[in-house]
């Protein structure tokens, strides 16, 4: 089975229909790209399978395990972590405490021995901090990790978020348009770094606007317009096909 | 490193507590320590709201009400005559395992009550399980409706203070007897006994200071400011957001009903204005004042404004005092009068001043 199924998923928001009747599978090891115009369901998408929303019917398979209706930290607690649109960091924390943040659900240390300050927790936290600063590292922010997250640029930011995602060592990462307000070098550099990650051997999803992207990194695109699947195929087949051009660029009638 | 670094405004604090009573008692000012003692169990309770409040995110209005639980219960359960019952089933079996205790009251009257150490476990609990009960359905709120849920829970134990026989009405209870935490280490009001109360309230600051120091530096603590900074991607981060957010609710929840213990034998007693929303409003304010993500901040704010509170100050003018400082702080300095770190300002300095040495070293070479 693959690594995602996703079967006849719906969501209506009162009487749009957002996402109708969905389905296609994300195999292990690959670049899985969602594209469609805007109002399309691919953030929809991106929540249901996260479970930041419940679905209205379907089903969505995580590792053979039905996911919907499980809450997001336990979902992200069976190796799927996202990104957001609009960065999400925790202000008013370093950017090397946001990617600790990440390493939450890879160590244990409770309530009690945390405000007991236990010595068998000491080893973990500094584990913690050594994997963080690892993953800042590997982003290029290294160099940012003592500092307030609104201190960051927006750049360093995406990175510090992408640190924080990859922390939990998830199976599926779901990138939801990492690309979005980067100039052409930033994105080329994302890019390089997305199929980077695959080589660690993370399976990505990622929905994305900015097609030089998507047909670079990725093996799969599924198109969505109006919460339809319109089209699933290789990114050379998705650039001849009719209908996607239709989309995108309108009737030649009109 | 880090550890020393935590635990160094610890020693201070403690050295500060010493040197107060020290002072104090070579001066012959000792009477300053009755309300030093009164502002440190106050302070327990805004410490443990500050963690609430400035890492958990989440606002309560109703922490008096916890304080309350916990001192009336105390207060109801070491002051209610069991005598007439002495027979009686369960009363007769609390008194073989020895939770009993006899007593005579002021009038040489021969009592049977509750044991104080029962008791205050009774108290912590009941308050721990009513917050376990209503931080469930309450905490799902945000903002506003959060402060108003946790608001009307505050008025629902003011009003069943005032309105319950069983708790003294508009008088409250009296003639609380002290608390013998351990032989020769007693919580009352007796004159003798004003420095070792002094040292009982401080060491339990002290204790709370460091257990929650310890929290919000540790893992648990991370993804209770996590929730407090993006509820939605600390539940993405696999932060099982609902359950922290109560866990630390419960806790403030217990440190306010642990201080309503001690205070209820400090002062012998307890009334319902311990319970009002006036009360809550001022911790939450203290809060502010300190720079809500600061213990530290909360802590001094907590002695300096109950201090002088109590010293009556403010006069008649107490409440509306505490209202007028909430409206200022959230004008003008949403993050606290304190809002840099002592320690990290000392560190920036000596930073500086190393800074400007070595430039000057650069200099002279």
């Amino acid at each position: 089975m693959a690594l995602l199924e996703i079967q006849n998923l719906n969501r209506y928001f009162g009487g749009l229909h957002a996402v109708n009747s969905v389905s296609f599978a994300v195999e292990p090891g690959m670049i899985k790209a969602v594209i469609g115009p805007n109002g399309a369901g691919k953030t929809t998408l991106f929540n249901l399978i996260a479970g930041n929303l419940p679905a209205n019917s379907g089903t969505i398979y995580f590792n053979n395990t039905r996911i919907n209706g499980r809450k997001p930290y336990q979902i992200a607690g069976l190796g799927l972590s996202r990104t957001y649109q609009n960065i999400k960091l925790f202000h008013g924390m370093t950017a090397l405490e946001n990617v600790m943040l990440g390493r939450h659900i890879r160590s244990k240390a409770g309530f009690i021995s945390g405000m007991l300050n236990l010595p068998w927790t000491w080893p973990e936290e500094k584990l913690i901090k050594q994997k963080a600063m690892e993953y800042l590292d590997l982003l290029g922010v290294a160099d940012c990790a003592e500092v307030e997250i609104s201190n960051l640029s927006f750049g360093q930011q995406r990175g510090v978020e992408f640190a924080r995602a990859l922390a939990t060592e998830p199976t599926l990462l779901l990138l939801d348009e990492p690309a979005a307000g980067l100039n052409i070098y930033e994105t080329a550099e994302i890019g390089r770094l997305i199929t980077k990650i695959r080589a660690t051997g993370v399976t990505i999803l990622l929905v994305e606007h900015d097609m030089s992207l998507v047909m670079d990194i990725s093996d799969e695109i599924v198109v969505l317009s109006f919460g339809e699947k319109i089209a699933e195929d290789l990114p050379h087949n998705i650039q001849k096909n009719e209908e996607v051009i239709r989309i995108y660029l309108g009737d030649e009638d009109n | 490193m880090d550890l020393f670094k935590r635990y160094i405004p610890v020693l201070f604090l403690l050295a500060v507590v010493v040197s107060i009573q020290l002072v104090t008692h070579f001066t012959e000012t000792s009477f300053y320590l009755t309300q030093l003692t009164m502002s440190a169990y106050y302070s327990v309770v805004v410490i443990g709201l500050c963690v609430l409040m400035g890492y958990g995110g989440q606002i309560s209005l109703g922490h008096a009400g916890f304080f309350a639980i916990g001192g009336y219960l105390a207060g109801v359960l070491t002051t209610h005559n069991l005598l007439a019952f002495k027979d009686y089933g369960i009363v007769a079996f609390l008194n073989k395992i020895g939770l009993l205790i006899d007593g005579q009251s002021l009038y040489g009257e021969t009592l049977l009550t509750v044991h104080p150490w029962a008791a205050c476990i009774v108290a912590v609990l009941t308050a721990g399980v009513i917050a376990l009960a209503i931080g469930g359905p309450v905490l799902k709120l945000k903002g506003h409706y959060l402060a108003m849920a946790t608001l009307g829970f505050g008025i629902i134990i003011f009003r069943i203070a005032l309105a319950s026989p069983y708790f003294g009405e508009a008088d409250g209870i009296s003639e609380v007897p002290g608390f013998k935490l351990l032989p020769g280490i007693e919580v009352s009001g007796s004159f003798g006994d004003r420095v070792l109360n002094y040292y009982i309230a401080w060491g339990m600051v002290i204790i709370a200071v460091l257990l929650l120091l310890n929290l919000i530096h540790s893992r648990v603590g991370r993804a209770l400011r996590s929730i407090h900074g993006a509820e939605e991607a600390a539940n993405a981060m696999g932060v099982n957001t609902s359950r922290y957010k109560l866990y630390i609710f419960i806790l403030s929840a217990l440190f306010a009903a642990l201080a309503g213990v001690f205070v209820t034998h400090y002062n012998g007693g307890i009334g319902p204005s311990e319970a009002g929303v006036m009360k809550s409003v001022r911790y939450v304010a203290i809060v502010a004042v300190g720079g809500m993500a600061n213990i530290w901040g909360a802590l001094i704010m907590g002695i300096v404004l109950n201090f002088l509170s109590l010293r009556g100050v403010f006069g008649s003018y107490d409440d509306a005092v505490f209202g007028v400082i909430l409206v200022i702080i959230m004008l003008f300095a949403p993050e606290g009068i304190l809002k840099i770190n002592p320690w990290q300002r000392i560190k920036s300095l000596s930073a500086l001043f190393m800074k400007q040495k070595e430039e000057e070293d650069s200099v002279e070479n």
